[in-house]
């Protein structure tokens, strides 16, 4: 089979471009840390308000400037419906839902998740500017879903 | 480019000589003539897409003024909330209007590329079960029992006939497939030791590809979700559910697409006069698809618990893989363009794109929906980009980006196609190029508008498949992007009223005996090697086999450390 000089110059070129996007994607992640949600645990979602630790979900000081956020999703509205950190925190999000799936947002930040029912979704961020952030159930939950919204407060 | 030179003037000019400004009327060396019977199946076939695209653009154009604050949902009949109407508008359009048109499209073309039959039997069992799927799936959602929009994603429960009729959906693409499979089959004992004629090859893969790739959702469907909408089981598991779903449901983004890409291969280069560059790297190209449309589907669950980081990035890495063969497309299509306006008396280095036939409005919806892939395909390399996934998420990035894959690349390519197709089909000719022309220039506009407030937007945080107009939270950010979004949208929904008033007015009142009668099929410059590994292309069990080998490494360590399923959910109705 022939290829043209020319195709042979524009593939190589693209596949160049398409290896240097899957290095820069590694240095993101294993360079700065910037990870996507692993895999943490099972739950089951009908004992979940009794199950450690969303039956007391909130924010805790795990350590110097080290924060978990433990928030439960549900038709329609996150628990709780407002969370505040300091400027500078690394916070953990353990996040699940108790009954269909939800999205976790929290706009213009990297903290981007799905909460499915039965799993427990897992990320961590550096809130370094002080203001307000929406965080948003971004997956269709049922009727009311444009309504499920909450707050993180960076102060 | 040289490779110009070897074009002859003359060989594939219509006999009739038509005008080169209308829909090209095409030679036909072999002299096969498709059967009227079978044009009639295929034909219906293909209106069923056609109602559906009709069906699902109005509440499309309800979603984009949604964007920009305005709420028009009052106005439709049957209509309860903007869930269920975008669960008609992701059905009716990405799933009922692209497979009706492959199921009528794809035999057809391999019918043509072997000159041979059809098995009408098929056609017309093809034909029932996307009738009855339809009729199930109107029903569970014109009556609100299905508002889980087209991702069907577990706890949200339909109703059972909404699952079944999509199902029977699934079952009449493999009818078509299986009525091509046999059609080859047969064609391969009489021919033995010949090449699959390249149309033919390329019609059969897309959907051999789509065979492989649907597969996890009848599982999903019939293995979990049916049993558990019944009653027969009580729990379900969202996230093996899910999984199997985007199993699928990446590749099923690649059934819609190829069907595009055999118009762009075989079909464009003769309809812009010029030849088809390589006939080896063409069927590498949808070989790579078979490999490599499969095993990438997590790269849609990024953001999901319950699947290891690893097993996220190996299938990122893979979607990069399949950004490949869409470069290789892209130079393969463009060279054929410029060896078809050089041949059409195009000079200097861009002289030929003006020579190309703009007036055939054909042409020029297929390569308006090219351009529009340009950035459909970028914006996807940055979705497959997880990290930078993790900003644009379930935001309104996503149909932004896919408006101008499937909703454009895939759509302005049927309306193309169409444009030759029906006339064929009906033996009718056109009505009205100029509505025809002007319909696909109203679309490509609206959706460059469309997308860009869809993508900004999206960058801005704004969630997709919420109901903007009436949300309890906004954002000032949001109110250019969803203004530009709604005038996009509404250009979008004109350009494809037209489309349909120029295919109805087509059928009842195109002009008989002006119609295209043959299928424009393209020459290729190299023909296809008898010797060497080439030959090797054609044995598509073996690249079957790859496939499934490929699709094990990427989904079996994750089957392996999961199973058994975590029953837990409940169905919930809550829409």
């Amino acid at each position: 089979m022939k290829v043209h000089s020319y195709e042979r110059s524009f593939l190589a070129v693209g596949a160049f471009g398409l290896l240097a996007c899957i290095v820069a994607l590694s240095y993101a992640t294993f360079g700065m840390g910037m990870h996507l949600p692993d895999r943490v645990a099972k739950v089951e979602p009908k004992n979940i308000r009794t199950t450690a630790p969303f039956d007391h979900p909130g924010v805790r000081k795990t350590g110097p400037n080290e924060y978990e956020a433990v928030i439960l999703a549900q038709i329609w509205t996150f628990s709780p419906q407002e969370i505040r950190v300091p400027v500078g925190s690394h916070v953990t999000f353990t996040v699940t839902s108790a009954d269909v799936i939800h999205g976790f947002d929290i706009v213009g930040t990297r903290i981007n998740m799905m909460a499915i029912p039965g799993q427990i979704s897992r990320n961590s961020y550096t809130f370094r500017e002080p203001g307000e952030h929406l965080l948003i159930c971004h997956e269709y939950c049922g009727a009311a879903h444009h309504t499920m919204f909450a707050k993180v407060i960076v102060e | 480019m040289s490779t110009s030179t070897s074009y002859v003037p003359g060989i594939y000019v219509s006999p009739t000589s038509a005008p080169v400004t209308t829909t090209t009327t095409v030679f036909d060396p072999a002299g096969y003539v498709v059967s009227a019977a079978e044009r009639r199946v295929i034909r219906w076939t293909i209106y069923v897409g056609f109602i559906a695209l009709a069906a699902g653009i109005s509440h499309g154009l309800a979603q984009a003024l949604s964007y920009a604050h305005i709420n028009i949902l009052p106005y439709f009949p049957f209509l309860r909330s903007y869930y269920q109407g975008l669960t008609a508008h992701g059905v009716a359009n990405a799933i009922i209007f692209t497979f009706a048109f492959s199921n009528g499209f794809l035999p057809l073309m391999l019918s043509r590329g072997l000159s041979r039959p059809l098995h009408k039997s098929l056609l017309w069992t093809s034909f029932a079960l996307l009738v009855g799927g339809n009729v199930l799936i109107v029903f569970a959602i014109t009556t609100n029992r299905a508002s889980v929009l087209y991702t069907s994603y577990a706890p949200l429960q339909a109703h059972w006939t909404y699952y079944v009729g999509l199902v029977l959906v699934v079952l009449s693409t493999w009818a078509a497939a299986l009525n091509m499979f046999l059609v080859l089959r047969s064609w391969r004992r009489d021919n033995a030791g010949a090449r699959i004629p390249l149309l033919a090859y390329i019609s059969f893969l897309s959907y051999v590809m789509w065979f492989l790739a649907s597969l996890p959702i009848a599982t999903e469907f019939l293995g979990f979700l049916i049993p558990w909408t019944v009653g027969l089981e009580p729990l379900t598991d969202p996230l093996l559910d899910r999984t199997l779903f985007w199993f699928t449901g990446h590749a099923i983004v690649y059934a819609w697409l190829l069907p595009a890409y055999v118009s762009w291969y075989a079909l464009i280069p003769r309809q812009a006069g010029g030849k088809l560059i390589s006939d080896s790297l063409t069927r590498m190209v949808f070989i790579l698809f078979l490999l490599l449309s499969i095993p990438t589907g997590m790269h849609h669950q990024y953001t999901d618990p319950g699947i290891p980081e690893k097993m996220k990035m190996l299938q990122g890495v893979l979607t990069f893989g399949i950004f490949f063969p869409s470069l290789a497309t892209a130079f393969s299509i463009m060279a054929a363009l410029e060896i078809g306006g050089r041949a059409r008396g195009g000079r200097g280095l861009l002289g030929w794109i003006r020579a190309l036939p703009w007036g055939d409005p054909s042409f020029t919806a297929q390569v308006l929906a090219m351009l529009t892939f340009v950035l459909g395909g970028i914006t996807g390399l940055i979705n497959a980009s997880y990290v930078m996934n993790e900003l644009i998420h379930n935001t309104t990035w996503v149909p932004g980006h896919f408006h101008m894959t499937v909703g454009s690349a895939v759509a302005l390519t049927i309306v193309g196609v169409s444009y030759w197709l029906v006339p064929y089909l009906t033996g009718r000719a056109l009505w009205s190029r100029g509505l025809a022309l002007a319909s696909s220039w109203i679309y490509a506009v609206g959706i460059f508008v469309f997308a860009r407030g869809m993508i900004s937007n999206g960058l801005q945080g704004m969630p997709r498949r919420t109901f903007i107009a009436q949300a309890a939270y906004s954002r000032p950010e949001w109110h250019l992007g969803g203004i530009i979004t709604g005038i996009g949208g509404t250009l979008m929904f004109i350009g494809l009223v037209l489309f349909l008033l120029v295919i109805v007015m087509t059928i009842v009142a195109g002009k008989r005996g002006e119609e295209p009668t043959d299928v424009p099929i393209s020459e290729t410059l190299t023909a296809p090697a008898l010797t060497g590994w080439e030959p090797n292309l054609d044995r598509i069990g073996l690249w079957v086999l790859a496939a499934v080998v490929l699709i094990l490494i990427a989904y079996g360590p994750f089957f392996a450390t999961y199973l058994p399923p975590h029953f837990t959910s409940p169905g919930f109705r809550i829409f």
